[in-house]
């Protein structure tokens, strides 16, 4: 399969949905917003190999910070992009320089806790954040002065989904430039790689920053987009559904992530539509069923298959 | 003084309560390797059933607490045997995401057999009643909490360390392969250090219920608690897990009572700390 079809029908997917759903458009803007907070995962934990279950903390961040620089200082979305993207790095690389000396479930343990610090920082400064009401009041100047925010969502899904090619297209170029193969490198084996000379350290504390940047943009878009931050944002949940649809798409591959993403946003949204109180049920059994019987994810499945007609001919 | 002694007192029951809970999981993820995010999940459907069976049955509060426990016990061997043995082999992502999955299920079937309001353990008067401690009044219940925890420290001790499946638990964790060649069956004793687990999760669960209220999404909002006992006591160590319970309640029950605005703050900055000086625990252990 060569490498441009996935993200080019996905695109095209995209672009079908918008006009199949239009009524649905928040809801697909959402998933737009999640796709770009699973690639960033994906670039930490798929690519990097750090197992992180934190994540949401620079998307809190990220948002709080768009949120915040829109009320106060500027309301141009592209900037308050920008100031996201740095509030997120700035957070993963002060909590990375720490978080990334320990391995395993103590790694897992220790970005948790970020995210839990950043929950109860948000939830106490009251006067800054609003608190457990949420930051409201962002009101968005038009996308690069010419697209005004709509109420039916229109510029709000064009926006969004601009960022996420814009962040897809950045990952696959950082992905497969020296950058991206030492990563793979230091997760197929951190020892081999520490060997020939590579700082293994501070790889993962870059790639943990950029992963953080990215998140702060996603956490910034759905700031822009509804106008609104809670405190969910810095939330375990968050956190671990994101981790949830990167697995389901299938780690270490770009458009797995957005596939992945998009399979567990509508599965959800039917089982929430069906029995708002239990779609917990099907999620479970969702993530309980992709562990055991899918480990690698959708992206292995055409895989499986190819490998499953080989066998009948012979090969 | 009394500051201090206050403390102290709700400190260690807290403490206690948080030892009862974790030690399972310090257990299971120490000898099973399984990082098992569902642990809260136990101690979650054994507050469940000592509500139904005392709310709802009227059973009186020891009867419902025993049935409590051997019914979350019940339910956890069939669990290892189709869910936890298949993933003891997994790396530690897919056995986190398994045990969010399990947790996730666990909590969707709490909400639909008792809803998700607070599930409340009726106590009988004698645990209600309070005694003076010179500085202060104490309801017996704490005490009951703190004599709980330390019962639970010398029977564990003693089921460890003066037991044949002590023994025998201890080779397995070492060295599962030699232990096996030695003729034990490595099978059933971790089915039986689950099961234990699990019912302890069970135990400090309902004991604990005053202090860390019961509802459906119980495991999700103290898993990160329970994980931060283990990490911080030093995994698959049980004398890590009491130092680590006693000293986080402590630490936590000092921080709101000193600085309320800020305790939750403190006490995470300070855990964030201690793992980035000892990042395998308080006491590591050595196999």
């Amino acid at each position: 399969m060569k490498s441009w079809i996935p993200p080019l029908a996905l695109l095209a997917l995209a672009v079908a949905l918008h006009f199949a759903l239009p009524y649905n458009l928040a809801f697909l803007t959402r998933i737009l917003i999640m796709a770009v907070l699973v690639l960033s995962l994906d670039l930490v934990l798929g690519f990097a190999g750090i197992a992180t279950l934190g994540q949401a903390a620079f998307y809190g961040a990220g948002a709080y910070a768009a949120g915040l620089f829109a009320i106060h200082a500027w309301a141009d979305p592209i900037a308050g992009l920008l100031v996201a993207g740095v509030a997120g790095a700035a957070l993963a690389f002060i909590s990375g320089l720490i978080v990334l000396r320990a391995h395993g479930l103590t790694l897992i343990m220790l970005t948790i806790a970020v995210a839990a610090i950043c929950h109860e920082v948000a939830n106490k400064a009251r006067d800054l954040t609003g608190g457990a009401d949420g930051l409201r009041g962002i009101r968005m100047e038009p996308v690069l002065g010419l697209f005004e925010f709509d109420f039916v969502g229109q510029t709000g899904f064009w926006y969004a989904l601009a960022v996420l090619a814009t962040v897809f297209a950045f990952l696959t170029l950082l992905t497969r430039a020296p950058f991206g193969l030492s990563l793979r490198g230091i997760h197929e084996s951190p020892e081999r790689m520490a060997a020939i000379g590579t700082s293994v350290y501070w790889r993962r504390v870059a790639a943990y920053t950029i992963g953080g940047a990215i998140a702060g943009i996603a956490g910034a878009l759905s700031a822009q987009v509804t106008q609104l931050v809670s405190l969910e944002s810095f939330s375990f949940t968050l956190s671990a559904e994101a981790l949830i649809m990167l697995i389901l798409g299938g780690t270490g591959r770009l458009y797995g992530a957005v596939l992945g993403t998009l399979v567990f946003m509508f599965v959800h949204h039917w089982a929430a539509a069906n029995d708002p109180f239990n779609w917990l049920f099907v999620i479970g059994a969702l993530v309980l069923a992709v562990v055991f019987f899918l480990p690698r994810g959708l992206v292995a499945v055409p895989t499986a298959l190819k490998r499953l007609g080989g066998r009948d001919a012979g090969t | 003084m009394t500051l201090f002694l206050n403390i102290l007192v709700d400190g260690v029951a807290y403490g206690m309560i948080l030892f009862m809970i974790s030690v399972g999981l310090s257990v299971t993820m120490g000898l099973m390797r399984v990082v098992n995010l569902a642990h809260g999940g136990f101690a979650l459907l054994g507050g469940t059933f000592a509500h139904w069976f005392a709310a709802d049955l009227g059973l009186p509060f020891w009867p419902a607490l025993a049935l409590a426990i051997a019914a979350t016990v019940a339910l956890s061997v069939p669990l290892e045997r189709v869910i936890y043995r298949r993933i003891y082999g997994f790396t530690d992502l897919q056995q986190v995401l398994a045990t969010i999955g399990l947790t996730f299920l666990m909590i969707a079937s709490v909400n639909l057999w008792q809803g998700s309001s607070l599930l409340s353990v009726p106590l009988p008067e004698g645990l209600k009643a309070s005694v003076d401690l010179g500085f202060r009044t104490l309801p017996v219940h704490r005490l009951l909490v703190i004599a709980g925890g330390l019962a639970v420290v010398l029977g564990l001790w003693l089921l460890l360390e003066r037991t044949r499946f002590g023994i025998r638990l201890r080779a397995a964790v070492d060295n599962r392969g030699a232990a096996s060649a030695h003729g034990i069956d490595t099978d059933r004793i971790f089915m039986a250090a689950f099961a234990l687990g699990a019912g302890l999760a069970a135990f400090g669960g309902v004991l604990g219920a005053e202090i860390l209220p019961i509802d459906a999404y119980y495991p999700l909002r103290y898993m990160v608690l329970f994980l931060i006992v283990v990490a911080v006591g030093g995994m698959g160590s049980i004398a890590g897990s009491f130092l680590a319970a006693i000293g986080l309640g402590l630490l936590e029950t000092a921080a709101r009572y000193l600085a309320p605005d800020f305790a939750t703050i403190t006490f995470f900055a300070l855990v964030i700390a201690l793992l980035a000086l000892r990042p395998n625990g308080l006491i590591v252990r050595t196999s």
